[in-house]
C-alpha cells in the first residue's frame, strides 16, 4: 500500500519542522560509522597516492611518460576501462589509471552510507523508534545526504591534499578531488531516490547499484573508441574524466555534477514527505494464502530467497555482453593517429586489439560476477544473524543442506552470470561480423574460464562464513576488493609477481586470444573446493548466532 | 513417566559471559513445564542447547531419549519451536512460511491450520514484511500448533499477542496438553504459567533455583492477610511464621507461613474479624522472593512484565475489597509492606 499523504509543510506551532533532530542523527550516524568511513576514505585516497607515488618512480622522465601516454591512446581496450588519456603528466596518468574505479568507490560509499540510514534502518524498524522521539519526517533522509556529502567533501580534500603533498599541481589536485568526490555525491543522490522507492534496503541497493553498473556500462562505450563518445556524456562517471584534472581542467563539468546531485536530492525530499514510514512508493505485490506445492525444501527456499536477484543480475549481465559485442566491432576505428596505427600493427592488426579489449572486459566481469558470489554465499550469515537460520534449523532441515542450497545457487549462479555474458557477446559480436559459429563459441568459453577464478572468492568468504562467522562479511568483501584493486592496476603499477599471484584471476588464461589451458582452471576449482568444503566442515561444529 | 528433557550440570559461556553455569532442568512426558527466569538467566541459551543450534561447554542434555547436538535433525521430526523473537523472511507470505516449516517437519495438518488461522485471525496472504510482531508471533504458533510434534519448545509464545490471543493461546496449549503433549513453555506471563503449567523451573544467572510442582513450590511462600478488627489483636507479634506484621490501630497486615495459617486465625477471630482478604501465595510472590532477595541480584526482580500480570489465583474472603485490586497490587505489596 502506498497511502499518498499531503506533505508536511515546514515548521508547526511548537518551532519543530521537518528537518528537527537532523544534527542528533548525524551524530547517531557518525558514531555507528566510525570504523566503516574512514576505512573507506584510506582505501579510496590511498589508491590514488599509491599510484601517483608509483608512477612517479617508474616513469621519472617527461619522455618516459608522453611514450606510455601514446600506447595507452592506442589501446581502445584501456581507454573503454579506464577513460580515456588527457594527458602525460604523473597527475593526468594517476587520474587516468585509478580516477575512475576510486570514483565508483566513492559512489559505493555514498550508496551504503545513504541506504544503511535511511531503509535499512526503516526496514529494522530502528527508525521507528528514533522517529517516535522529536524527530522531524525528513531528518533521517537529511542526516544521511549530510553524512554522504560530508564524506564525500573529506574524500575530495584528502585527495587533493594527498596529490599535493606528493608534489602534483594544486589545480589539478583539486580537479582529481572534485571529480571523484562529486560522483560521490550524485551516487549518494541516486541513493536518497532509491531509498524511497522500494520497501527493502536490498531493493534500494539494488535500483542504485543497477544506476551505477548502468554508467560504468555506459561511458565503457562511449570511450572504446567506437565513435560514440557523446555516450559518456550520459553518464556521471563520464563526468568524472571529463573535468579533465591535470589535463586543462574544465570546471564547468563539475557544476553538471553538482546541478543533477540537487535535483536528485530535491527529488528524494518530495518522494519521501508523500509517503508513509515502512512503505515504498513502488507497490509490493500481495502474498499467497497457501505455499505452492514446491516449496517444501531448504533448496526450494534459497531458490525463493534468491532467485529475484539472481534474474536482474543475470539480465545485467547478458545486456552488458551485448553491448559490449556490438560495440566491439568498431573498436579503435575511430583511432586515426600515426602512432595509434603503427601500435596497433604492431599488436598483430585490428582482430588482436578486439581480442585484448574483450579480455579485459571479461576479466573484470570475472571480478562482477566473484561480487555476486560473494553477495549470495553471504547470505547464509544474513539468514543467521538476522535468525531467520534459527527457525528453519530448529526443523529436521540438517544444517548442512541448508547451507547448500545457498551455496549451489552462488555456484552456479556464478556461472550463469558468466555465461549469459559470454552467450550474449558472442551472439552480438557473431552477428556483426556474420561469423557466430565461431564468436560465439570463442566468447563463451573465455567468459566461463573465469568461473573457477570468481569461485575462489566466494570461497573465501564461505570458508570464513564457517571458520570465523564475525569475519566474513567484512574480510569477504575485503578479500574481493583486493583481488579487483590488483586486477586493475596490477599491471600498470608493474606489481611483483608474487602480489599479483594473490588475485585468482591472474592465473586464468588470458582469452580470447591467449593459449587456453585446463590446469590453472583445474586447480581453482580445486581450491574453490577446498574453502567451500572447509567452511560447511566448519559451520556444522560451530554454534549458530 | 520418561523424561522428554532431562538436562544436568549444563555449562555454556560465551566469552566472557557465563550463560549457563550448572543449570538442571527436567521435563517428564506429557507434562506442561514453566520455565522462568528474569532476563538475561538463560532461558533462551537453554532451549537452543536443547535445539542443536549451541553446543554445552560441559554437561549432559537429554532430548526425547537422544543427543540434542548430534542427533539434532532426527530430533527434530518430533518436536516444534517458536522462538522468543519471530523473524521472518520478509518476501514470503504467513501461509507461505506455514505450509514451508510444517513440509520441512513432515507434514502439516491442512485441517487443523485452517482452525487455527481462524481462531488466532491471522490473514495468511499478507507479505511476512506487512506483519506486526504479534501476527508473527501467530504465524510461528500456527505452524507449531499444527504439526502434531510430540513436544513444543515454545520461547515466549504469547509476548506481541494481544489480551484476546493470549486467551486462545491458552486455549489451544490447554488442548495440546489433553493430547499428551509435552510443552515446554519459558514464559514471563506468570499467570499464563500458573493456567497452564504442572510444573515449574525457576533459573537465575544461569542455575535452576527453584524446581517442582507448582502446588509443592506454594508451600514454599507465605498467605498475605489483611484484617480490619474489632480491637487490636494480641500475641501475634510472638508466633512463629508470621513476618512483616504491620498494625495500624485496627488494621492487620502480615505475611504468614501456611503452617502458621491456623494459628493466626485464632487470634485475628480473637479480635473480632470485620473484614478480611487473604491472598494465597502467587507465583508472581515466589518469582519476586527469588529475584529481589537473593544478594547482588537486580532488585525488584526486573520483572515488569510478570509484574503488571493480575495474580490470577487471587480470593477474597473479605467483602471490603475486590479481588482485582489485591492481585494488581501485588507486587507493591510485598515489596513495599505498607498498610492499606
Amino acid at each position: 500500500m502506498t497511502a499518498v499523504a499531503a506533505p508536511p509543510r515546514a515548521a508547526g506551532r511548537n518551532g519543530t519542522s521537518a528537518l528537527t533532530g537532523t544534527t542528533e542523527l548525524t551524530r547517531l550516524a557518525l558514531r555507528r560509522d566510525r570504523y566503516f568511513l574512514p576505512a573507506w576514505l584510506y582505501v579510496l585516497t590511498a589508491a590514488i597516492a599509491s599510484t601517483a607515488y608509483s608512477f612517479r618512480g617508474l616513469y621519472p622522465t617527461a619522455a618516459s611518460r608522453a611514450e606510455l601516454a601514446a600506447s595507452l591512446r592506442g589501446n581502445p581496450s584501456l581507454t573503454a576501462l579506464a577513460g580515456p588519456v588527457y594527458g602525460d603528466s604523473i597527475g593526468a596518468l594517476t587520474m587516468w589509471k585509478v580516477g575512475l574505479t576510486v570514483a565508483v568507490g566513492a559512489a559505493l560509499m555514498g550508496i551504503f552510507t545513504v541506504i544503511r540510514h535511511t531503509r535499512a534502518d526503516e526496514e529494522a524498524g530502528r527508525l521507528e523508534l528514533v522517529g517516535s522521539t522529536v524527530l522531524g519526517r525528513q531528518a533521517a533522509l537529511a542526516a544521511s545526504l549530510v553524512v554522504a556529502f560530508g564524506m564525500c567533501l573529506v574524500l575530495a580534500l584528502l585527495i587533493a591534499a594527498a596529490s599535493i603533498l606528493l608534489g602534483l599541481p594544486a589545480g589539478g589536485a583539486l580537479a582529481m578531488g572534485a571529480a571523484i568526490g562529486l560522483a560521490g555525491w550524485v551516487f549518494a543522490a541516486v541513493a536518497a531516490v532509491s531509498a524511497q522507492l522500494t520497501g527493502s534496503a536490498r531493493g534500494a541497493r539494488g535500483v542504485a547499484g543497477g544506476a551505477l553498473a548502468l554508467a560504468y556500462l555506459v561511458r565503457t562505450v562511449g570511450d572504446s573508441g567506437s565513435g560514440l563518445s557523446w555516450l559518456s556524456w550520459a553518464s556521471p562517471l563520464g563526468w568524472a574524466e571529463r573535468l579533465r584534472p591535470f589535463a586543462g581542467e574544465r570546471w564547468w563539468v563539475a557544476g553538471l555534477s553538482l546541478a543533477v546531485g540537487a535535483v536528485l536530492t530535491g527529488a528524494a525530499g518530495l518522494l519521501s514527505a508523500r509517503r508513509d514510514v515502512g512503505a515504498g512508493l513502488l507497490p509490493s505485490r500481495p502474498g499467497r494464502a497457501q505455499a505452492p506445492g514446491w516449496l517444501r525444501s531448504p533448496f526450494a527456499l534459497a531458490w525463493q530467497l534468491q532467485r529475484g536477484s539472481l534474474l536482474w543480475w543475470t539480465f545485467g549481465f547478458a545486456v552488458t555482453g551485448a553491448v559490449l559485442g556490438t560495440s566491439a566491432k568498431g573498436i579503435g576505428a575511430a583511432l586515426n593517429t600515426q602512432q595509434a596505427r603503427e601500435f596497433i600493427t604492431r599488436l598483430g592488426g585490428q582482430s588482436v586489439i578486439i581480442d585484448a579489449y574483450f579480455a579485459a572486459l571479461i576479466l573484470m566481469l570475472g571480478a562482477t560476477a566473484a561480487a555476486y558470489g560473494v553477495a549470495s554465499a553471504l547470505r547464509l550469515r544474513g539468514e543467521e544473524t538476522e535468525q531467520r537460520a534459527e527457525i528453519l534449523l530448529a526443523t529436521p532441515t540438517a544444517r548442512i543442506s541448508w547451507a547448500a542450497s545457498h551455496l549451489l545457487i552462488a555456484v552456479v549462479g556464478t556461472a550463469v552470470l558468466l555465461g549469459a555474458a559470454g552467450l550474449s557477446a558472442g551472439l552480438a559480436y557473431g552477428l556483426r561480423t556474420g561469423d557466430v559459429g565461431t564468436q560465439l563459441p570463442r566468447l563463451l568459453g573465455a567468459a566461463l574460464a573465469q568461473v573457477p577464478a570468481a569461485w575462489v572468492i566466494a570461497g573465501v568468504a564461505v570458508a570464513l562464513f564457517g571458520l570465523a562467522p564475525r569475519l566474513a562479511v567484512p574480510v569477504g568483501w575485503t578479500a574481493l576488493g583486493v583481488v579487483a584493486l590488483l586486477t586493475l592496476l596490477g599491471p600498470t603499477l608493474r606489481l611483483p609477481q608474487w602480489v599479483m599471484d594473490i588475485s585468482p584471476f591472474t592465473h586464468v588464461p588470458k582469452l580470447p586470444g591467449g593459449a587456453f589451458t585446463v590446469t590453472p582452471l583445474a586447480w581453482l576449482t580445486v581450491v574453490a573446493a577446498v574453502l567451500i568444503a572447509a567452511g560447511l566442515v566448519g559451520f556444522r561444529r560451530r554454534d549458530l548466532g | 513417566m520418561t523424561a522428554a528433557i532431562e538436562v544436568t550440570g549444563l555449562r555454556k559461556s560465551f566469552g566472557r559471559t557465563c550463560a549457563l553455569d550448572g543449570l538442571d532442568l527436567s521435563v517428564a512426558s506429557g507434562e506442561v513445564h514453566g520455565f522462568l527466569g528474569p532476563n538475561g538467566s538463560g532461558k533462551t541459551t537453554t532451549i537452543r542447547v536443547l535445539l542443536g543450534l549451541i553446543r554445552a561447554d560441559a554437561g549432559t542434555a537429554r532430548l526425547l531419549g537422544g543427543d540434542p547436538w548430534r542427533e539434532a535433525t532426527t530430533l527434530h521430526r518430533r518436536l516444534a519451536y517458536v522462538p522468543g523473537d519471530v523473524t521472518l523472511w520478509p518476501n514470503l507470505s504467513g501461509g507461505d512460511v506455514i505450509d514451508l516449516l510444517g513440509r520441512l517437519r513432515g507434514g502439516l495438518d491442512q485441517k487443523r491450520k485452517a482452525v487455527l488461522l481462524e481462531r488466532f485471525e491471522l490473514d495468511p496472504a499478507k507479505k511476512s514484511r506487512a506483519y506486526s510482531k504479534g501476527n508473527r508471533q501467530k504465524v510461528a504458533l500456527i505452524a507449531a500448533l499444527a504439526s502434531g510434534a510430540e513436544l513444543l519448545i515454545l520461547d515466549e509464545p504469547t509476548s506481541g499477542l494481544d489480551p484476546l490471543m493470549e486467551a486462545v493461546f491458552r486455549e489451544c496449549a490447554e488442548e495440546e496438553r489433553r493430547a499428551g503433549r509435552t510443552i515446554l513453555l519459558s514464559s514471563h506471563i506468570l499467570s499464563e504459567v500458573e493456567a497452564l503449567c504442572d510444573r515449574v523451573t525457576i533459573i537465575r544467572a544461569g542455575r535452576a533455583v527453584e524446581s517442582g510442582a507448582l502446588a509443592d513450590l506454594r508451600h514454599l511462600t507465605r498467605t498475605s492477610i489483611h484484617a480490619e478488627l474489632a480491637r487490636p489483636p494480641s500475641g501475634l507479634a510472638g508466633l512463629p511464621g508470621v513476618h512483616d506484621l504491620d498494625i495500624v490501630g485496627h488494621r492487620v497486615h502480615c505475611q504468614v507461613d501456611n503452617t502458621s495459617l491456623d494459628d493466626v486465625l485464632r487470634r485475628l477471630t480473637e479480635a473480632g474479624v470485620r473484614s478480611l482478604v487473604s491472598q494465597p501465595p502467587t507465583l508472581e510472590e515466589l518469582f519476586l522472593r527469588h529475584y529481589s532477595d537473593v544478594p547482588g541480584g537486580p532488585a525488584g526482580g526486573a520483572e515488569s512484565d510478570g509484574g503488571a500480570e493480575p495474580g490470577g489465583g487471587a480470593q477474597s474472603a473479605g467483602p471490603t475489597e475486590p479481588a482485582g485490586g489485591a492481585g494488581s497490587a501485588g507486587p507493591a505489596e510485598s515489596a513495599g509492606r505498607t498498610a492499606p
